[in-house]
């Protein structure tokens, strides 16, 4: 199966395949040819989110070290969140499956935290951040290569439903 | 000649089948002291499989099933070579008579079952076997038994048991069940479900719903009971489930993620990995007392803890040297080893049963290896080796380990194997579906 073709059955890199995709682009509108798919971000979403910030960063094997574009797209992630306060967040940590299952819930626990470490010292505040490892449980490429393993080691933000 | 020892016929005791309806009686009807001839050495590397001939049963539809489940048990373990059938000169082997040994020396038979299954006047399976030195032309095991006609598989691997043990010096594991993770659905949302089975792929039964993501089952070396660690309610954690009535309960409630679980040899006991932040450290739970021990106090992941047979040493993983390597420690937590020092990961160490060896998977040059180390690091040995295999189990006796394998992408998925100590014998277990995470049984009693 061409790799691009397993990317893009999920929703999640689809979104963001298209969010890397508008990188640059002034105006938060999507091409033309994506208004099939009913992308339309309106501001504060959780499609605002994935798509114009990204909710997920990657890790290098075995790491849990945040690369300098992690960083770039945890501190979009807490300018974002800051300015809609109102989500509480769930981050989940993930693991490739090139590891036994009982290091990787710990790495993908690790990754997390991470990840809520350095969302919290860029101002969110902890008590809106839960964290939860799914170690390889949960992979989002199933090809058969580095590049689908280097998009399952990951943290993923997710927002959760608004309090209040 | 009849044998004359049956009129001594005497009961050597009851067993009670826990999970089964009925009970199932065994009686011995010889165990008179036989100077065996024929034997095999296990303790060689490769084995050569003893030639054995297992006579049709006589009795019920059912007698051939159990002859032929004695037979594929015997000829799995790979120490026996069952003789085909077509090849007996003898063919009404009888159990109430002696056998023509010289018809058996002819084939090269070493050792000889005979057998029969009736019914006896209260609907119980009345099962009878003995078990023949050929060349020395003598009996050595006579046995009988009577159970549920549900239980026959159960007859047939004791029967196997009692072969395996007399002819090797050493206890069988044939009368074993496995737990393991039933996996269906796409490798994006795998369906994942506890399940049972006997030791051979028979008797399928699947635990839980699939609702909530289940792993790492391990079965108490004393009850009808698992740990097993779930998502449930969206918080990992460690449970423990009761095999026959289905309860569950949660082992720790702390906000924090609870995993890898096995019980202490007593069974008394849960150790265990708790997170904290980035760390994970391994701890106790005393199923009486409720209360959790800390063994490790690292800033890095120790997790997969495993008890020796005595209970007074526990080897883990840890990656607080870097990469993840095994370690030894006392049962109090104190005086922490590292013993694993080869090139690349080691993770998921099991203490065999034997005491002698640790079986572990070993991660290295893009391949997943199932292998084993003394306790002291020395004498390191891989047994299996391929894109990925995972998780070794022990039998019973120490002498095979089960482990999963997995297939890559997107339709790829894990399926059990067996292999024998040596590195020999590795067999692919049957199973319903994707399956994963196998763990081998205590023998049943």
């Amino acid at each position: 199966m061409p790799l691009a073709h397993s990317i893009l059955k999920s929703p999640a890199i689809l979104a963001l395949v298209l969010g890397l995709a508008l990188a640059g682009c002034a105006k938060q509108t999507l091409p033309d040819n994506a208004g099939g798919l009913g992308l339309t971000a309106t501001p504060g979403s959780q499609q605002d989110f994935t798509v114009n910030v990204g909710d997920r960063i990657f890790f290098e094997t075995d790491s849990s070290a945040l690369t300098a574009t992690a960083r770039n797209t945890l501190d979009k992630q807490a300018q974002w969140l800051s300015r809609y306060a109102k989500y509480p967040i769930t981050i989940e940590g993930h693991a490739d499956e090139r590891g036994t299952r009982e290091y990787n819930l710990a790495l993908g626990a690790r990754r997390a935290a991470a990840t809520r470490d350095y969302l919290v010292s860029r101002g969110v505040q902890s008590n809106r951040i839960h964290t939860i490892s799914y170690g390889k449980e949960r992979p989002v490429a199933v090809c058969n290569d580095i590049s689908c393993w280097s998009q399952n080691r990951r943290a993923v933000t997710v927002l959760t439903a608004p309090t209040g | 000649m009849l044998i004359a020892s049956i009129p001594s016929l005497r009961l050597s005791g009851l067993v009670s089948l826990r999970g089964f309806a009925a009970a199932l009686l065994v009686a011995c009807f010889f165990a008179g002291p036989a100077r065996a001839l024929v034997e095999i050495d296990i303790t060689k590397g490769n084995v050569e499989p003893l030639p054995i001939a297992i006579a049709e049963f006589d009795g019920e539809d059912v007698a051939r099933d159990i002859a032929s489940v004695v037979e594929d048990d015997l000829r799995n373990s790979g120490l026996f070579r069952p003789i085909e059938k077509t090849a007996f000169i003898d063919k009404n082997a009888s159990i109430d008579g002696i056998p023509r040994f010289e018809d058996w020396r002819l084939i090269n038979a070493q050792a000889l079952v005979s057998g029969r299954v009736t019914q006896a006047p209260d609907g119980r399976l009345k099962a009878e076997f003995r078990l023949w030195d050929v060349f020395a032309g003598e009996q050595m095991i006579g046995q009988q038994f009577f159970t549920n006609p549900q239980n026959w598989r159960r007859v047939a691997h004791i029967i196997a048991d009692a072969i395996y043990k007399r002819l090797t010096g050493e206890s069988g594991y044939f009368d074993t069940r496995i737990v393991f993770v039933d996996e269906t659905g796409p490798k994006t949302q795998r369906v994942k479900r506890l399940a049972i089975m006997d030791q051979d792929g028979a008797n399928v039964r699947i635990l839980t719903s699939g609702k909530e993501l289940v792993l790492t089952p391990r079965f108490s070396p004393s009850r009808q009971e698992i740990t097993y660690m779930s998502f449930a309610g969206g918080n990992p954690r460690v449970y423990l489930l009761q095999i026959e009535t289905g309860q569950r309960e949660l082992v720790t409630n702390f906000p924090n993620m609870t995993f890898s679980p096995r019980f202490s040899p007593d069974g008394q006991k849960i150790i265990m990995s708790l997170q904290q932040g980035g760390n994970s450290n391994i701890y106790t739970m005393d199923l009486r007392s409720r209360t959790m021990t800390r063994l490790t106090n690292t800033a890095a992941i120790d997790t997969a803890p495993s008890y020796s047979p005595d209970g007074s040493k526990i080897v883990f993983e840890s990656d607080r040297g870097g990469r993840q390597q095994l370690y030894v420690m006392n049962a109090d937590g104190s005086d922490q080893k590292r013993i694993s020092f080869g090139n690349g990961s080691y993770a998921t160490p099991v203490w065999s049963p034997r005491g002698d060896v640790i079986a572990f998977t070993k991660r290295s040059g893009g391949k997943f290896a199932i292998g084993v180390i003394k306790p002291d690091g020395s004498g390191e040995r891989i047994l299996t080796e391929g894109y990925h295999n995972e998780g070794p189990t022990w039998s019973p006796n120490g002498r095979v380990l089960m482990f999963f394998r997995d297939t890559p992408g997107e339709n790829g998925g894990p399926s059990l194997y067996s292999i024998d100590l040596t590195g020999y014998n590795e067999r692919r277990i049957p199973t319903p579906s994707f399956a994963s995470d196998p763990a081998w049984s205590p023998l049943l009693d």
